[in-house]
């Protein structure tokens, strides 16, 4: 294709993008439309498995078996939610063992804030508050991306992620309503996870590159600073429910915007934790390989059984 | 070198009476086992009665450049479809 030929297909494509339009996976795209998508959508799925290990650490220590079977449907839940986005991924032409390799060679980024430790029971309950709520807040735009795969996912993820919310904060309220060592755990969880979790939406709008191309693909309809804003405006009002004190002396509520005023973001420390120098990068990495290397033989099994199976169907039947 | 798991399309009829209808894909070793993944995958809160699976190998799909010459031939058979034939007002329900 001459180079004229590619641009004017180009306009087309952008066209029907503004057009609310969907793209499907056999759809002509640009190359970096291709690119793109497949960084954005392979580091959201590997947030989602290397999300589980954080809270798969209190599975069999959850204080009841309520507890316990919401936190294993949980983490099931982001299994599967991996899942989806791993197979809208593929669809634009890179395979599964690809992506692992390029999570487990530390070429594919997830959230940072799966690097932090859970060193208390009510580090799931600020997780599923926190950490939950904030990703809701960037995951329903995407239920209205451009890319058909990937806006199929997000609405089967949207929809079961809301349960996921909620069971965080019931566990925050029960540990604020109990004894004072139980509220101090939740206020000290807060304090914890408050700022990682606003680092969570992303750099400021002034420093964030991929913003302007990917508002223009609706892989992204509001910029990071406006989603922090009303993740933060959202929020508040729930510590305050629970009676706990929001971990930044520059909170206050504006009058005059309608918002939250808010303090410094270390956006050192956020660039520490991507580069991989926060508290659990090497331990989440090395208890994911090991996971996969350890499964090998189970994969390499069933195959084998599989093969195994389909000859024998066929020597019956000549 | 191991083998990779093939990929499923996933097909499920969300009650009786309604059609199977494309749910997603996923990775199996063969179509039992796609059985069991799709309905952990895709059915964790009775979203279903019944999975289909069929390895995505098998489909065959048209291919979104012929779009043209496979689907607008039928925009110009506009007598295709009831409002245009012309009836009298005092004919009701036809």
């Amino acid at each position: 294709m001459s180079e004229k030929e590619i641009k004017s297909l180009e306009e087309i494509f952008e066209a029907r993008i503004a057009r609310d339009e969907k793209i499907e996976p056999k759809d002509w795209m640009p190359e970096k439309y291709r690119k793109t998508h497949i960084r954005q959508i392979s580091q959201h799925a590997h947030s989602e498995i290397v999300g589980m290990l954080p809270e798969g650490n209190w599975i069999t220590r959850a204080p009841s078996l309520r507890r316990k079977a919401a936190l294993l449907a949980k983490v099931q839940d982001e299994a599967g939610h991996g899942l989806y986005l791993y197979a809208a991924c593929e669809t634009l032409g890179v395979s599964r063992d690809e992506l692992f390799e390029q999570l487990h060679s530390g070429k594919a980024k997830y959230s940072s804030i799966f690097n932090y430790p859970t060193i208390t029971w009510a580090d799931m309950g600020a997780i599923g508050w926190l950490v939950d709520g904030a990703a809701i807040i960037n995951q329903v735009p995407l239920c209205n991306t451009s890319f058909g795969p990937y806006a199929r996912a997000m609405v089967r993820v949207c929809k079961e992620e809301s349960f996921h919310q909620r069971q965080g904060f019931e566990i925050m309220l029960k540990l604020c309503n109990g004894t004072p060592e139980q509220k101090e755990m939740a206020q000290d969880a807060l304090n914890r996870w408050w700022w990682p979790s606003l680092m969570m939406l992303g750099p400021t709008d002034a420093e964030s590159i991929h913003t302007e191309q990917s508002m223009k693909w609706k892989l992204k309809r509001k910029t990071n600073d406006e989603l922090r804003q009303q993740f933060i405006d959202q929020t508040v009002p729930q510590a305050d429910v629970l009676g706990l004190t929001i971990p930044d002396p520059d909170l206050k509520w504006n009058e005059e915007t309608g918002h939250y005023d808010f303090g410094e973001i270390d956006w050192d420390e956020f660039w520490q934790v991507v580069k991989g120098h926060g508290p659990c990068n090497k331990k989440r990495m090395k208890d994911r390989v090991s996971a996969w290397e350890n499964g090998a033989w189970v994969r390499d099994a069933a195959m084998a059984y599989a093969e195994k199976q389909e000859n024998k169907k066929v020597a019956k039947a000549s | 070198m191991s083998k990779n798991w093939p990929l499923w399309e996933i097909f499920v009829r969300s009650k009786n009476g309604l059609e199977h209808r494309h749910f997603g894909s996923l990775h199996a070793a063969d179509a039992e086992m796609a059985l069991a993944n799709a309905r952990d995958v895709y059915t964790r809160r009775s979203e279903g009665v019944s999975i289909w699976v069929v390895e995505s190998k098998h489909i065959t799909a048209s291919n979104p450049a012929d779009n043209g010459e496979l689907f607008e031939p039928a925009q110009d058979k506009v007598y295709r479809h009831p409002t245009f034939y012309d009836l009298p007002d005092e004919v009701k329900h036809m």
